[in-house]
């Protein structure tokens, strides 16, 4: 498919018409209502045989469909880097995704998906429609965050957030101590996932390990990488020193 | 019926001894109910053996203190009555386990709740004490296990923690009696106000608490606002208080839940967790100090990364094993079993009873009640006390070593992707494990599973395919000169074990159970404690298998004089005989449904008099193995499950036993093999 170079307002109007068909029940919260009917930019999709249909109730075509499908990919994924990674929270993430998905161009969002270890729901618990990146599981190396069943035995990090909707496995990892902040580091991936969080050791199956993600460095602390240039007893020191 | 059978059940789960509630021997003075709460593995069960000196199943594993045991210590003038619950890690309910600590504290408000947690763990135990104090509840916190603490190089400073928590605070180590005074102390002397807790609460629970604690008018046994937050997090319990308390109110309470669930994208308990954390973390991080390094790693922490490792935990668990089947088939059914049935009863106690009921009931109508074949002494104290209970007290000695050490959640994280073919979690270990001791009890357990589906797979697997120990001692004793027929059994049974589990998965409608488990760290069994667990098994199981056992023989007495014992036995001969059994042996299946252990005991009485071939044995083995659960068992399922699920079991096991034994007996006898 050709690199298609869409204006601002034809791409809020693919994204609004994916929304919409999305679900009713599952409120947008910064795109509340019907699609915005700007006729300049639905002229403009349906130059480019995106949408087709009456201007009153446009639909999307199938290439409008996989159009949209990417923008939305771009925003939640935005969304999902702004939270996670820059900490950027609530209502200015979504308004700040929103600018930012605009300027991800294709391939870039790629890069973001595998960096973020593939992330299947945005911050909102909304599906984030998966790339080719996400069928090749490709590039472990260099991520920030990775579901915890990614990650080999010994890998440590920080639990970013948990994925699951099911709200009764929710509510038991929670009260096992696996809260968005907790340090947890990987012992081992067989037969079980045995997991270290603070003090309590915990073993899960591979599926509740995919609905952990984790993020692999922290960044108020001295990454593992900063660390390797010192000499490994000054390394203890420094960490050593920095605990109260 | 069934209340008078389980009253020696409800006995034990209880730990209600009767001694105790019969004789007050002081004058009633300052009475004070002290319920234990806390998530499992943080020693509630130890703390309440030191206050009461009475019985608790103490264990490693979530899921033994089923029921709640109570007890009663005299502390100066104040008369406690302590309450030990089961595991709860938060006041929301999930499992059916915590349900039944939620109810204790709704259906009648302690004086005071102690709240007993590890100390290694306290900053994320802190949100359920927040949580009960949020409730309104009087509350005292018990920081236990400060030795293992210590060791991790962790310090938790009480008075701190009691000045920002504004409850009181005691530091424990219940396990070696340290701080254990100052426990009782506390809880004898002046109770303390309820401190005002404040959790800031996000958009939208803060402004739905509000909305729920204004519509909420009845008395609440805790207080509206920690009930609007129960309400929030959808659960059942708080919601049936609600309906019973004022059913009016029901719809506005859902309506405005519902409107709360929708203004947030996640579960609502997501937000409720992470503000009552952030509130913990504040009040812990003053009181908890990592002064000096932790120390170096031990022998039990190598040893423990040795039972969960993915090679060297597998053969490690085949080890255990054996070791049990050791105890109990070499050690209960050879040597045991052997001194207590053939020579104490048999040679040395039965002859001169037998001579003197003779004499003193001539008519053989009644001496044979006493001493007949199927006598009262005869034959149901006999099996009770020679082959039975030795037999299951050696299973309850090793379980209760397992259980202490806790090895037992380690075998669930080795065998969860296995159980996870037969529609189980690895946390489904524990019930299949104790039912190798004994099925009703196990069936009582499988409480701790967390669905419905599993629970029933779990159930059905108990009945069908897991002899209980009395049964496997029996089995092993009887077949451990045919090696080539214990191969065979061992396999056959497994075998339908593992089938018979692929396939409920598959016809069960329902999602397949997650596993999460948290695994305790290993620690040396104290001697104390396992000698208390199993003692109170074995009376557990002695009141509930000696009544049976004397019912039994009275029944088949009374069967045997109004001639429907003869009859039932005919109808079963054909059955037997089709799987190539003796006709004598219709008896043992008469008998497998009023216990499972006195069926086998009955084949091995049959077997030893050398009316059965090897084959034929195997296959009686095998067929009783799978053949219907005991009545007690049965009962139990009724109880659990309700009557259709029983009912189903039941008519499910039926064929399929008599099938596998048909098939088998094809087998062995069409090849020959020389068993």
């Amino acid at each position: 498919m050709p690199d298609l170079e869409l204006t601002e307002p034809a791409e809020e109007m693919l994204a609004s018409l994916w929304s919409a068909k999305e679900g009713e029940d599952e409120a947008h919260p910064d795109r509340s209502g019907p699609p915005a009917r700007d006729a300049t930019a639905l002229a403009e999709l349906r130059h480019l045989g995106l949408a087709e249909g009456p201007p009153a109730a446009p639909v999307l075509t199938p290439a409008g469909e996989a159009e949209a499908a990417a923008i939305i990919r771009r925003e939640r994924l935005a969304e999902r880097l702004l939270t996670d990674v820059l900490d950027v929270r609530g209502n200015v993430a979504s308004a700040v995704a929103c600018r930012f998905e605009h300027l991800l161009r294709k391939g870039i969002d790629d890069r973001i998906c595998t960096l973020l270890g593939h992330p299947s729901r945005c911050p909102h618990g909304r599906p984030i429609p998966p790339g080719p990146c996400c069928r090749a599981r490709a590039g472990s190396a260099g991520r920030v965050t990775s579901p915890l069943a990614d990650l080999a035995p010994g890998q440590s990090g920080v639990i970013a957030y948990l994925q699951t909707q099911q709200p009764e496995l929710l509510q038991r990892l929670l009260a096992m101590g696996a809260l968005p902040g907790a340090p947890i580091l990987l012992r081992q991936r067989f037969p079980s996932f045995v997991v270290e969080v603070g003090h309590t050791q915990v073993a899960l199956d591979e599926e509740t390990a995919r609905d952990i993600y984790v993020h692999l460095t922290a960044p108020t602390r001295v990454s593992p990488a900063r660390r390797a240039w010192l000499p490994p007893g000054l390394g203890r020191l420094r960490r050593r020193g920095r605990r109260p | 019926m069934a209340a008078r059978l389980f009253r020696p059940l409800r006995t034990l789960l209880t730990g209600r001894r009767r001694g105790c509630d019969a004789c007050p021997l002081s004058t009633p003075s300052t009475r004070r109910r002290v319920v234990l709460f806390g998530s499992p593995n943080v020693g509630k069960s130890v703390v309440f053996n030191h206050l009461t000196g009475s019985y608790a199943v103490v264990s490693n594993y979530p899921g033994t203190t089923v029921e709640i045991a109570r007890g009663r210590a005299r502390l100066g003038d104040v008369d406690l009555d302590i309450l030990d619950s089961p595991g709860a890690y938060s006041l929301a309910t999930l499992s059916e386990d915590e349900q039944v600590s939620q109810a204790l504290l709704f259906a009648e408000p302690p004086d005071l709740v102690l709240h007993v947690v590890d100390a290694k763990q306290l900053g994320r135990m802190l949100p359920l004490t927040l949580q009960l104090i949020e409730a309104g509840l009087t509350v005292a916190l018990d920081v236990n296990i400060i030795d293992e603490a210590a060791r991790a190089g962790l310090t938790v400073d009480a008075d701190a923690l009691a000045e920002a928590l504004g409850v009181p605070v005691v530091t424990t180590a219940a396990a070696s009696g340290l701080g254990v005074d100052r426990l009782r102390a506390l809880l004898a002397g002046p109770l303390p106000p309820t401190p005002a807790v404040s959790i800031d609460y996000p958009e939208p629970i803060a402004s739905a608490v509000a909305a729920i604690s204004h519509r909420l008018r009845a008395a609440y046994p805790i207080s509206p606002r920690a009930l609007s937050l129960l309400l929030l997090q959808r659960d059942r319990g708080a919601r049936d208080l609600v309906r019973k308390a004022e059913p009016e109110a029901v719809a506005e309470v859902d309506r405005l839940v519902a409107e709360a669930e929708s203004r947030f994208p996640h579960p609502l308990s997501f937000p409720i967790a992470v503000a009552r954390q952030q509130a913990a973390d504040r009040i812990a991080a003053p009181a908890i100090m990592a002064r000096h390094r932790p120390a170096p790693r031990s022998l039990a922490d190598a040893l423990a990364r040795l039972t969960v490792h993915p090679i060297a935990g597998f053969p490690l668990l085949a080890a255990v094993l054996y070791l049990m089947y050791l105890a109990v088939g070499r050690l209960g059914a050879g040597v045991l079993v052997d001194f207590l049935d053939h020579r104490l009863f048999r040679q040395w106690l039965e002859p001169p009873l037998i001579a003197f009921f003779q004499r003193l009931l001539p008519s053989t109508v009644w001496s044979s009640l006493f001493v007949g074949d199927y006598g009262l002494i005869t034959l149901a104290l006999r099996y009770s006390f020679a082959i039975i209970l030795p037999l299951v007290g050696i299973f309850f000695l090793s379980f209760a070593v397992l259980e202490d050490t806790g090895y037992l959640p380690r075998v669930a994280l080795l065998l969860d992707r296995l159980f996870k073919r037969i529609g189980l979690s690895g946390r489904a270990v524990i019930p299949v494990v104790l039912g190798l001791g004994c099925d009703t009890m196990a069936t009582l357990v499988t409480r701790v599973l967390a669905t419905r589906r599993e629970r029933i797979i779990a159930t059905f697997l108990l009945a069908l395919a897991i002899p209980c120990s009395a049964q496997l001692g029996v089995i092993l004793g009887l077949l451990s000169g045919h090696p080539l027929g214990l191969l065979i059994w061992a396999g056959v049974v497994s075998a339908t074990f593992l089938a018979a589990g692929f396939l409920a998965a598959r016809i069960l409608p329902g999602e397949a159970p997650r596993f999460y488990l948290e695994i305790p760290p290993l620690r040396l069994p104290s001697l104390r404690n396992v000698c208390t667990k199993t003692l109170a098994r074995l009376k557990w199981y002695a009141a509930e298998v000696v009544p049976f056992f004397l019912l039994a023989s009275l029944l088949v007495w009374l069967a045997e004089l109004s001639r429907i014992f003869p009859l039932l036995l005919a109808a079963l001969k054909p059955m037997v005989r089709l799987i190539g059994l003796p006709a004598d042996a219709a008896d043992a299946f008469l008998f497998g449904f009023l216990r499972r252990d006195y069926g086998a005991a009955r084949l091995f009485d049959i077997f030893s008099s050398g009316a059965m071939s090897g084959a034929s044995l195997v296959v009686a083995m095998v067929t009783l193995t799978l053949f219907i659960p005991c009545l007690a068992q049965f009962l139990v399922m009724q109880k659990e499950r309700g009557l259709r699920v029983a009912l189903a079991v039941f008519a499910v096991i039926l064929p399929v036993a008599f099938c596998v034994g048909l098939l088998l007996n094809l087998v062995l006898t069409g090849l020959r093999v020389p068993v």
